[in-house]
């Protein structure tokens, strides 16, 4: 991994999700549910890293356990340096100042029956920050960067548009001057016209505030307009993570490359020219994920190992990981010196390098 | 000339409500011909949904009043009574909604609901149209049909729900089929399966599609024809090249603009419209854009008309400008990805 002396803001090792489910009259554990299975992803200070993956990939999960919304099953995530996982509620609780999230739904986020003073002013009052006069002003003064008018402060979100209310969450994450923001889809349930209106928002707020975002998205235009790095999951694992630009331009992982090409293109002679791979069938069930690399069933270029050895996320430098047998686009020069990251899952095999370039087919168009 | 199947003529849609009457669909007119798929356009409220369901006459309440004509063949749907109209739902013109997940009824077999389509419309039995329904559901790509056809809804996936949709939309082998943003729901490996299946069983079955949708990715794909909607009218229209390469209106090159594309390098800042579109109960003056348009200027007070200005008669747009000065001002809204937002 290449640090170029950066330091993380927060990072998350070896971190295991899985939800329990449970039967029968004793309520004993019958199955899990690998929603983030040994994913190891730093997030450096005042970069975006993009997350993206097809729902059920534990893109989410893994967002909510970074900030401990979940608790973790396994393994650590610091923040700044400190191990936060195993941290009680109350000793968690200045860090919560410093780690804030933004949600999908503009609706479903807000207290209807609360004012959109009180929903902002809501962590101010929880961390004890200011007086009512002081937390009103600074409540005033929130509506006004995000773009909405301080005269607002006594409305009701049912008298926003889903735009503004949008805006709404994003004052109250920005109440605390945290230090990252974890936007779990924040623009998904908007009009394309003011989705342009959000990313742009949140692109000036960063340079204002410094912040440190982790966007959660399925829309891969949007993921890399805002993204510094990008992450891409499948069923609980990360499989590739890259640079925002190589990742479009050089994607290692047949999976991205697959989601690559089924992005639809806005122009209807380019979107007729290319050569569109379409994934057979869904992603399987992650109660009971494929052995060796999970995208195996639907991959093209499998083979027999990739049913028996899971890969190890390989270094190809850049900072470009990717955990495959027969990866894209990398030459054979580049290939004889990989090595396994780091951040390699416990499970893999780091002896199994990629060797093959069989794979190396085709280049994804060039924009 | 192929065969005109459906001709929207000035279509007015108005729902009374406590806070005054909304004008949902205000004047919409546009034909479609067999074979064709006509991609309607449009961001929330433009009343995309509202043309496409009052169309097979969804939208009938007492609040509901109606102008204008929807002409099926020749015959006018909006004068038919509910039980004239049950003839032509699912059996000349059939819909597919946008969530899988809530137009499937989880507590009847999927098979058995596919069946109920074909045996309300054609004097079939049981077994003949359980078979039917095995074929459409390969038809439409279901793994293992003669199995999956008595799971229940809560067993089969997103996408092949959405797929389930589609088998029971064709059951009748339609005219017209009204696809009402088929793919918003669904992941962006499963959306391109879908298309594809559309336009795969468009040709199989000869029949013409509506698709609705807020993706200029998703039209520019499979649309012989684009209608791009504002506010209850059409704002421009025209051909699927006219639309992506010759726009004509500022509401679609800001469309256009706001779209984060990956076949281009990234800009610097989206373009954004700023504004959010108007209450439909209380419209603007003149043309309904001219509130967000960074090129209004005083004629946009009276409203333009939706005619042909450039010169292909086929495209119409409701823009004032002079199409040069539009060819000049356009690009830097489509592609310098400057925003013009306040």
């Amino acid at each position: 991994m290449t640090t170029n002396g950066k330091t993380p803001l927060v990072e998350a090792v070896h971190l295991r999700k899985y939800f329990p489910i449970k039967a029968g009259l004793l309520q004993r554990e019958v199955a899990r549910v690998h929603a983030v299975d040994d994913v190891s992803i730093e997030v450096f200070e005042g970069e975006t890293l993009g997350l993206v993956g097809e729902s059920g990939c534990g893109k989410s999960t893994f967002g909510r356990t970074m900030v401990r919304l979940l608790e973790p099953t396994d393994g650590d995530v610091r923040f700044e340096g400190q191990s936060i996982a195993a941290l009680g509620a109350r000793a968690l609780r200045p860090l919560r100042r410093e780690m804030q999230m933004v949600f999908q739904d503009p609706y479903a986020s807000l207290n209807p029956r609360k004012r959109v003073g009180s929903i902002i002013g809501g962590p101010l009052k929880i961390h004890g920050i200011g007086d009512a006069k002081e937390r009103r002003r600074r409540v005033q003064e929130l509506l006004e960067i995000v773009g909405l008018s301080p005269e607002h402060f006594n409305r009701f979100p049912h008298e926003f548009s889903g735009g503004q209310r949008q805006r709404i969450g994003v004052a109250r994450a920005l109440a605390l001057r945290p230090k990252l923001i974890v936007a779990d889809e924040p623009v998904s349930a908007l009009d394309v016209s003011i989705q342009a209106q959000m990313i742009n928002l949140l692109e000036e707020l960063q340079d204002e505030f410094s912040l440190t975002y982790v966007f959660i998205a399925h829309d891969l235009g949007v993921v890399r307009h805002v993204s510094d790095r990008i992450a891409v999951m499948y069923l609980g694992k990360l499989v590739e993570l890259s640079p925002a630009q190589e990742l479009y331009e050089r994607p290692i992982m047949p999976y991205t490359e697959a989601l690559l090409s089924a992005v639809p293109i806005p122009d209807p002679d380019l979107s007729a020219q290319r050569e569109r791979i379409v994934l057979e069938g869904d992603v399987p069930s992650p109660i009971d994920p494929p052995s060796g690399c999970r995208f195996h069933p639907r991959c093209r270029y499998a083979s027999e190992i990739c049913s028996q050895v899971e890969p190890p996320l390989t270094d190809y430098g850049n900072g470009h990981l990717a955990a495959c047998h027969h990866p894209l686009n990398v030459d054979a020069e580049t290939l004889a010196r990989v090595t396994a990251a780091p951040e390699t899952p416990a499970a893999a095999d780091e002896a199994a390098l990629p060797k093959d370039t069989s794979g190396e087919s085709r280049p994804v168009p060039e924009p | 000339m192929a065969e005109q199947l459906l001709d929207v003529e000035d279509l007015k849609v108005r729902f009374r409500t406590e806070d005054g009457i909304v004008r949902a669909v205000d004047g919409v007119s546009f034909a479609l011909e067999r074979g064709k798929v006509l991609g309607i356009v449009g961001e929330s409220g433009s009343g995309k949904s509202v043309t496409a369901m009052t169309i097979l006459g969804l939208t009938r309440g007492v609040n509901a009043s109606f102008e204008g004509a929807v002409k099926y063949r020749g015959e006018n749907l909006l004068r038919k009574s509910e039980a004239e109209l049950r003839r032509f739902r699912g059996n000349e013109i059939a819909m597919i909604f946008q969530d899988p997940m809530t137009s499937l009824n989880p507590v009847y077999r999927v098979g058995a609901q596919i069946c109920e389509v074909i045996t309300t419309h054609e004097d079939v039995g049981k077994v003949v149209a359980r078979r039917r329904a095995v074929q459409l559901l390969r038809q439409v790509g279901i793994p293992n049909p003669e199995r999956r056809v008595d799971d229940y809804p809560h067993q089969f996936s997103g996408g092949m729900r959405q797929r389930a949709m589609i088998a029971m939309a064709l059951a009748n082998n339609p005219d017209i089929l009204i696809a009402d943003e088929p793919t918003t729901a669904l992941d962006v490996t499963i959306q391109a399966q879908i298309i594809e299946l559309i336009d795969k069983l468009k040709d199989d079955f000869n029949s013409s599609v509506i698709l609705i949708t807020h993706d200029l990715g998703v039209v520019a794909e499979i649309a012989d024809d684009i209608a791009v909607m504002y506010a209850g009218r059409i704002v421009e229209y025209g051909s699927t090249r006219d639309i992506f390469y010759d726009p004509q209106h500022p509401y679609t090159w800001g469309l256009l603009g706001s779209i984060p594309r990956l076949d281009e390098a990234r800009p610097e800042k989206l373009h954004s419209i700023s504004g959010a579109p108007p209450s439909l109960i209380n419209l603007p003056r003149g043309c309904k854009f001219r509130p967000r348009c960074p090129h209004a200027f005083d004629k946009c007070i009276e409203e333009p008309g939706l005619e042909s200005r450039v010169e292909d008669p086929g495209h119409l747009d409701r823009c004032w400008l002079p199409v040069d000065e539009k060819r000049n001002l356009r690009e830097l809204t489509i592609h310098s990805g400057r925003s013009e937002a306040a």
